[in-house]
């Protein structure tokens, strides 16, 4: 199974885009040390040879110019003279018989190739071990009266710079392929081994382990960044499901106990022998209002969710503030003074705002409900209700205000979330969801909610941007 | 009355249908857009109940059909979908009301009373009159067996909604839709204490009601006897 691993690893070393990406570099830097190589040669070894060409030919147009001055004896002579030192050239004068005149060469050498009259031959020297097979080219004209004169070079020494030169051309190139291959063999496999761990991170959360991260190598590259970016969006995701989990949860727990009141009283009256058509009516009449409970409680949610959804934004328009905090208030102020309590109420005149109104409208109204409802002292009845708009700078910012209990600093966050009821107010009615609402339209108007102290009171403030039409 | 009920769905088909027909109404019953469609034209309804989404042709594409062809029968949709949007798409096809799902059948029969009398040619009215109680629409003034009574804008809006709809129930949906123009319940029953403060200014020092509360539904304004 390991094995089986390491195969499919290395089948997909050379598979992976880093290993081509790598290939292709490298292709185009042996293409460009060959280049440079290529020239190093033609300046060094190349030079060489140019320099023994050039040197040829200027004795050659020497010996020729003093033949045409002084004849075959000044050509002789010259020969004769030079020929002592044979470090120096190779010479060879011969009549047309063959006879050699004058020269340092016995015959006219074994030619390799002749190519516009040059030769690239082998000669034989004479020294102090005894013979000697050595390396020479040369140039051989036909001089007038048919004499024949070549002169060359010995490049021995010339053939053996040349040849250390081009092997170590050589060695270079093929080091630069192999160190090539082998160093994108060695960014491809690190590369792979952190892809790696992405993806086996991804399979491990796919499996259903949603608490698993992608290691950072804490270097700060782009893989990092990558690997952060997904982690935070991991973070995210975990998050959101965690919040599905507990409204899950929260729905089964809050709607069960409703939904198993109804099904019992049903049940209960339906078993019963005396039931008079009386008791089937209460039965019934009951079992609506249950329903209608349950009805508002997703009618509740379905608005935090089209809030959330962000659809709403397309509903949204100019809208006058100032009179739908108006008409809020006037919808409420009855009730609220109903209940014995204080009502006021400031708002700004011709407050403009972006905005959906209806998701706006609801925010404010359940603002209001829960002063209602939870502005009490110890179930007393809310003694001072205070709604407030006005603008600050760039932002509108909407306040309700009670002189209730309040909610402790500890529970401000958690009272946002849906179906959450603290413990002082699970007896009045509600479904849980109003704050929540106020939360998901806040958000939706790219606002904030803040739970302050009223001292002592609660005071809610929603803070939206207000940009001037 | 004859109703046309157009619901795909059999059994929330079956619940209006019996609904009405024990309200006292005629009603048919068509399964998809196009029976619905060529029904409408072909019968003689005083009233058509439409769901949004239906086989073969959907409402909104019915209910146009229907006012390309001249028809001004009364259209009340009933439909899930009941976002704001959806109102308003529903209203522009040609709807005369917009009942989002699920709804309390008082809901939907108070609304067919008020569509159906409102199908009657409305003549423009600047005065409103139920026994005693009279409203001055140009005025703004309201008096009742001659004294003047004093009320605040959102009240007086209230009352000549009520007194528009005399006899008939009006729900306390379509009082906040109609009145303050919001589409949504308010968890607390903030009607209910606007009704009795206007009770206590319409009716309480005068013999015999006008406002009624009719349990389970709403409100009716209607003179005595």
């Amino acid at each position: 199974m390991v094995r089986g691993i390491h195969y499919v690893q290395q089948a997909k070393l050379l598979n992976t885009s880093t290993f081509r990406l790598a290939i292709i570099y490298l292709v185009l830097f042996v293409t460009s040390v060959i280049a440079l190589l290529g020239y190093i040669y033609w300046t060094t070894a190349g030079n060489l040879n140019r320099q023994t060409v050039l040197a040829v030919n200027t004795e050659m147009s020497d010996l020729a110019q003093r033949y045409r001055s002084g004849g075959l004896p000044m050509l002789v002579h010259t020969v004769i003279q030079r020929s002592r030192d044979p470090r120096q050239s190779l010479y060879l004068v011969m009549d047309n018989r063959g006879n050699v005149l004058a020269g340092n060469l016995l015959d006219i050498p074994q030619a390799r190739t002749t190519q516009d009259g040059w030769r690239d031959f082998t000669y034989i020297r004479l020294n102090m071990e005894g013979q000697e097979r050595r390396p020479g080219i040369g140039r051989e004209q036909r001089l007038p009266g048919n004499f024949y004169l070549l002169v060359g070079r010995d490049v021995k020494e010339v053939r053996q710079i040349e040849n250390l030169i081009t092997s170590s051309l050589a060695w270079a190139v093929a080091l630069t392929i192999g160190l090539g291959l082998i160093g994108g063999l060695i960014m491809s496999r690190n590369m792979l081994a952190r892809l790696d761990d992405i993806n086996r991170t991804s399979r491990e959360i796919m499996g259903g382990d949603l608490a698993r991260r992608i290691p950072v190598s804490g270097t700060g590259d782009e893989l990092d960044q990558l690997a952060e970016n997904l982690n935070n969006m991991l973070e995210q995701i975990e998050a959101l499901m965690i919040g599905m989990r507990q409204v899950t949860d929260n729905i089964a727990h809050d709607l069960r106990s409703p939904l198993n009141r109804l099904r019992n009283r049903v049940e209960v009256t339906l078993m019963s022998e005396h039931s008079t058509t009386k008791d089937y009516r209460d039965a019934l009449e009951r079992t609506i209002s249950e329903a209608d409970y349950l009805l508002s409680t997703f009618n509740a949610l379905l608005s935090i969710a089209r809030a959330e959804a962000g659809n709403s934004r397309e509903s949204m328009e100019w809208i006058n503030l100032t009179d739908l905090v108006e008409t809020a208030a006037e919808l409420y102020e009855p009730v609220i003074e109903e209940q014995g309590a204080r009502f006021s109420l400031a708002v700004e005149k011709d407050l403009r705002l972006f905005a959906n109104r209806e998701l706006l409208s609801q925010a404010i109204l359940n603002l209001l409900d829960n002063a209602i409802k939870h502005g009490g002292l110890e179930g007393d009845i809310a003694e001072e209700i205070v709604l407030s708009a006005q603008r600050i700078d760039a932002r509108v910012i909407i306040k309700v205000s009670d002189r209730g209990q309040g909610i402790p600093v500890e529970e401000r966050a958690r009272v946002m979330e849906r179906f959450i009821r603290l413990e002082a107010s699970r007896n009045t009615p509600g479904t849980g969801l109003g704050l929540s609402l106020v939360a998901a339209a806040t958000r939706l108007h790219g606002g904030t909610v803040e739970l302050t102290d009223n001292e002592p009171g609660l005071t809610v403030s929603l803070s939206l941007p207000a940009p001037r039409e | 009355m004859r109703i046309l009920v157009i619901e795909d769905d059999l059994e929330a088909a079956a619940y209006v249908t019996k609904g009405l027909r024990e309200s006292g109404h005629v009603v048919d019953h068509a399964a998809d857009g196009e029976d619905g469609l060529s029904l409408a034209l072909a019968g003689n309804f005083d009233m058509l109940i439409v769901d949004r989404m239906l086989p073969k042709r959907d409402g909104l594409s019915v209910v146009q059909t229907l006012r390309e062809q001249g028809a001004t029968t009364p259209v009340l949709f009933l439909s899930a979908l009941g976002e704001v949007d959806d109102r308003v798409k529903g209203l522009r096809a040609g709807g005369d009301d917009y009942l989002t799902k699920p709804f309390a059948f008082v809901e939907l029969l108070a609304r067919i009373e008020v569509l159906v009398r409102r199908a009657a040619p409305e003549q423009v009215q600047t005065k409103l009159q139920v026994s005693d109680l009279e409203v001055d629409l140009l005025g703004r003034k309201v008096t009742r067996d001659g004294q003047a009574i004093d009320l605040q804008p959102r009240e007086f809006r209230l009352l000549e909604y009520l007194m528009k709809h005399t006899g008939q129930v009006v729900t306390r949906t379509m009082l906040l839709e109609n009145v303050w123009e919001y589409h949504f319940d308010p968890q607390t029953n903030v009607i209910d204490v606007h009704m009795s403060r206007l009770r206590g200014k319409i009716d309480k020092n005068f013999e015999t009601p006008l406002i009624h509360t009719i349990r389970g539904a709403g409100y009716s304004l209607r003179a005595a006897g």
